[in-house]
């Protein structure tokens, strides 16, 4: 993706110096940076620290007393809400939010990988929502509407959400293959295609809920449900471990398969992979197909794990989301797992602090944001802390271009 | 990113030297052959009302009376013949001209709006506003769309349309609100913009970050902002910051009388003659000035014109955030014209199908003018028709604009091709 990472360290660098040229510095960084500016936005927009501001000159310790107890309020019920309550009282209730965030996590993580994968096959597959959607309708019809004995009953769903959507989205490698139609748009249009087709299924008898005049079909049968992980009192589902299997297969499929080295091919250079005999065509439309059925599985948590219902609103932002889960995550599989664990804390988190301190919960959307920009950029994160340039050991020459360029940014 | 920019450009319009493309004559006679199912056997037996004008303008025109069985066939035969001389021509190897696509389009969107208005509970449509609202609608698209222009002409992808939008909306309700003015509302959304804009630039130009990244998440940035202050301040007194003045309509005398085409251009307001005014310049100054053939070369060929002493990224750079501006009052449309207020999320993804017709008009302003008019008036039709009780359900009404986007890129337009520089971060040396 980015091509300023690449540069070999030439000499024999210190300990030190490759902590301090590493990328976890940069990540570790761009988190602290963004949670300080998210804090700052918190801040000034405080209605207490707005009052103590109007005698900021007579005592200003008020104003920076309130700006601190209205950004670190909000970011202590945000970790509450995320990882760990220790107001809880029982065990259960300390680490209930830290389930919450694996529950988030497991669509985030699924759609993420989806996306992750079309991107490493040159792909830029915006239509996660969609698929979600599509995936989640298929596997709530066989869910509700198939009898059949537990264990295969979940199995097929899963198997027709997956199959919904690698359909959704391998149309759009069929199209985007056959008549060149650009991959942005076409998912694009899709997603509210998706939108629309689920609101009309939701209003004929196949799926709508009998006696409801509302768009929403009946419960899944209890044998079409992913089982609880850690008992009944979570929300917890197998949906998870699903999560990290199918981490695990993408990571297979793409370093270790022809398929994932074709889709590389594809992806790094489509005229090159085409003269060494790659079939670009077939790689869009495998990629497309195998994304869609990631984002599928993301739909299947959805709606036979946290839902338990199929609605037009069941894939709620996730598709978005995993966008940036993919991004954040470089692309690379578990990258995405650990971006998809991330955002699903934000996301666990944020609707605790939106009810406890009524601090919206769209600061995460601004605050996850800002760490994609800035761990895109470890440039600019680098001439902000003055750190040290990779390969500038005894710099070549070209990294030596690009300090300069850098720090004349922030000069 | 795409393949455009890699696979072998072939222009579907061109002389194909040997190799037939089947693509569209096998669309166009799928098409005719539904239309002759739908339109022509599938014909209401009744009249089309077509309203032309209003009936209190001073030139009142008469209401267009149609048969929908007689206009049915008419269209659906056309077709047939049309799509017959497409098949006909490609055997002989040669491909189908522009002007019969287009022809077939009109043919099969008359046929198509007599069917389905025809079939209404009410089969009478006030045409001129179907007209107008299409272009209302479609006014903030075009704003988008010059904005992708500008940037991907230069080599910078511009995703972040959409944030542009919706920061000029927010910025426009807030400048208004404080100032009292829809003016000062306008300025600021410009302003907006161009923030944006420079964020998109820096990244992308200075830190040469993948283009795309960059926009998708500046879009996801700009929705999280808004929608956190609109939460935090707006809504909490939105007597002072969210009731914005809006925009006059300023109507010219005499020519905004003219049935149908008057109210489209000559009673809008200062938006909508900018849009008008942003459409030929960028036009005119992208291919008859010396500003247009630098920003087309340095969209193309980077090296060549750095060669010739053109600084590439600066030129990047001012065009990026020239982008701004235009997006920025496109997005002011929102809240000083079309609502009076900003909302969550307002622009909707409005700024994803700007450059869905930044594409379907192949990166060329007046390409991307056209398809923006018709996705709005897609959307307008599909509003209207819901309105007027159609057999077909409203959700697939919904969906037409984006089918109709999704059969445009895929089959008529072709393949298109993006400048050939566009994504490609610019290093010198």
């Amino acid at each position: 993706m980015s091509v300023q990472e690449s540069q070999p360290v030439a000499g024999s660098p210190t300990v030190m110096h490759r902590v301090m040229t590493g990328n976890a510095l940069v990540a570790v960084l761009a988190v602290v940076m963004s949670l300080i500016l998210g804090g700052l936005l918190i801040a000034l927009t405080d209605p207490d620290v707005a009052s103590a501001a109007s005698y900021f000159f007579s005592r200003p310790q008020d104003t920076l007393a309130a700006a601190w107890s209205a950004a670190s309020g909000a970011y202590l019920a945000l970790f509450q809400g995320s990882i760990f309550n220790f107001e809880g009282e029982t065990f259960t209730r300390m680490i209930y939010p830290l389930t919450q965030t694996l529950t988030v996590a497991t669509p985030l993580i699924c759609a993420g990988l989806g996306v992750a994968l079309a991107f490493r096959a040159g792909l830029f597959n915006i239509g996660a929502q969609g698929q979600i959607l599509i995936g989640a309708t298929f596997a709530g019809w066989v869910g509700f509407t198939l009898d059949l004995p537990a264990g295969i009953h979940l199995l097929l769903v899963i198997l027709a959400g997956m199959l919904g959507g690698a359909l959704w989205a391998g149309l759009v490698g069929v199209l985007k293959a056959r008549t060149g139609a650009h991959e942005v748009i076409l998912t694009i249009m899709l997603n509210y295609v998706a939108v629309n087709l689920v609101l009309y299924f939701l209003s004929t008898p196949a799926f709508q809920r009998p006696g409801s005049t509302n768009p929403i079909s009946p419960q899944l049968d209890a044998t079409a449900l992913y089982p609880p992980l850690l008992g009944p009192e979570f929300r917890l589902h197998w949906g998870f471990v699903v999560a990290v299997l199918a981490t695990v297969f993408v990571w297979w499929l793409l370093n270790r398969s022809t398929v994932g080295f074709e889709f590389r091919a594809v992806g790094a250079n489509a005229s090159a992979a085409r003269t060494a005999g790659i079939s670009v065509s077939k790689g869009y439309i495998l990629a497309m197909a195998i994304a869609g059925a990631l984002a599928g599985l993301a739909g299947v948590a959805q709606v036979s794990g946290t839902e338990k219902v199929l609605t037009s609103g069941v894939a709620a932002s996730f598709g978005f989301d995993a966008i940036t889960v993919a991004l954040l995550g470089r692309s690379s599989p578990w990258g995405t797992f650990a971006a998809g664990l991330l955002f699903g804390a934000f996301r666990a988190g944020g609707v605790t602090m939106q009810a406890s301190t009524g601090t919206s919960i769209d600061i995460v959307l601004v605050v996850q944001s800002l760490i994609v920009l800035f761990i895109a950029a470890p440039p600019l994160v680098r001439s902000l802390f003055r750190l040290p340039v990779p390969g500038a050991f005894p710099a070549p020459k070209s990294a030596k271009d690009r300090t300069s360029a850098a720090t004349g940014g922030t000069a | 990113m795409s393949t455009s920019a890699t696979a072998a450009p072939v222009r579907a319009d061109a002389p194909s030297g040997g190799v037939r493309n089947w693509k569209n004559p096998i669309l166009l006679s799928v098409l005719a052959l539904l239309a002759l199912l739908v339109f022509a056997l599938g014909a209401p037996a009744n009249d089309v009302t077509f309203r032309l004008s209003d009936p209190g303008d001073a030139l009142a025109l008469p209401e267009l009376v149609l048969s929908a069985p007689l206009i049915g066939w008419i269209t659906a035969l056309g077709m047939l013949a049309l799509a017959a001389f497409v098949v006909a021509r490609t055997r002989r190897g040669e491909p189908a001209p522009r002007w019969l696509l287009a022809a077939f389009a009109v043919l099969f969107l008359i046929g198509f709006l007599t069917w389905v208005v025809g079939s209404a509970r009410t089969p009478n449509v006030a045409l001129y506003g179907l007209l107008a609202g299409s272009v209302t609608l479609a006014v903030p698209l075009i704003f988008g769309s010059l904005s992708g222009v500008l940037c991907e002409r230069s080599g910078v992808v511009n995703i972040a349309i959409e944030g542009q939008l919706l920061f000029g909306a927010f910025a426009a309700a807030v400048a208004a609100s404080l100032s009292g003015s829809a003016i000062v509302g306008l300025l600021a959304a410009a302003v907006a913009g161009v923030m944006v804009s420079l964020v998109l630039a820096v990244f992308s130009i200075r830190y040469l970050v993948n283009q795309v990244i960059v926009g998708v998440v500046l879009n996801v940035l700009v929705s999280g902002l808004t929608g956190f202050l609109f939460s935090a301040v707006l809504s909490e007194d939105s007597e002072t910051w969210n009731s914005p003045p809006q925009l006059p309509v300023l109507s010219i005398p005499g020519l905004s009388e003219i049935p149908i085409l008057g109210p489209i251009l000559f009673e809008q307001t200062i938006v909508g003659y900018l849009m008008y005014l942003a459409v030929a310049v960028v036009y005119v100054a992208l291919y008859h000035s010396r500003w247009g053939l630098r920003t087309r070369a340095v969209g193309e060929h980077p090296k060549a014109a750095d060669t010739l002493g053109v600084n590439v990224n600066r030129m990047r750079f001012t065009n990026v955030l020239l982008a701004g501006v235009v997006a920025g009052v496109g997005g002011s449309f929102f809240t000083l014209v079309l609502v009076s207020g900003f909302g969550r999320d307002m622009t909707a993804g409005q700024g994803y199908i700007a450059l869905a017709a930044l594409i379907f008009g192949r990166w060329n302003p007046i390409g991307a003018f056209f398809a923006a008019l018709l996705f709005g008036f897609a959307t307008n039709l599909s509003n209207v028709l819901s309105l007027l009780g159609t057999p077909v359900p409203d959700q697939f009404l919904r969906m037409l604009p984006y089918v109709v986007t999704i059969f445009a890129v895929a089959g008529l337009v072709g393949r298109s091709r993006a400048p050939a520089a566009s994504g490609i971060p610019y290093v010198k040396g």
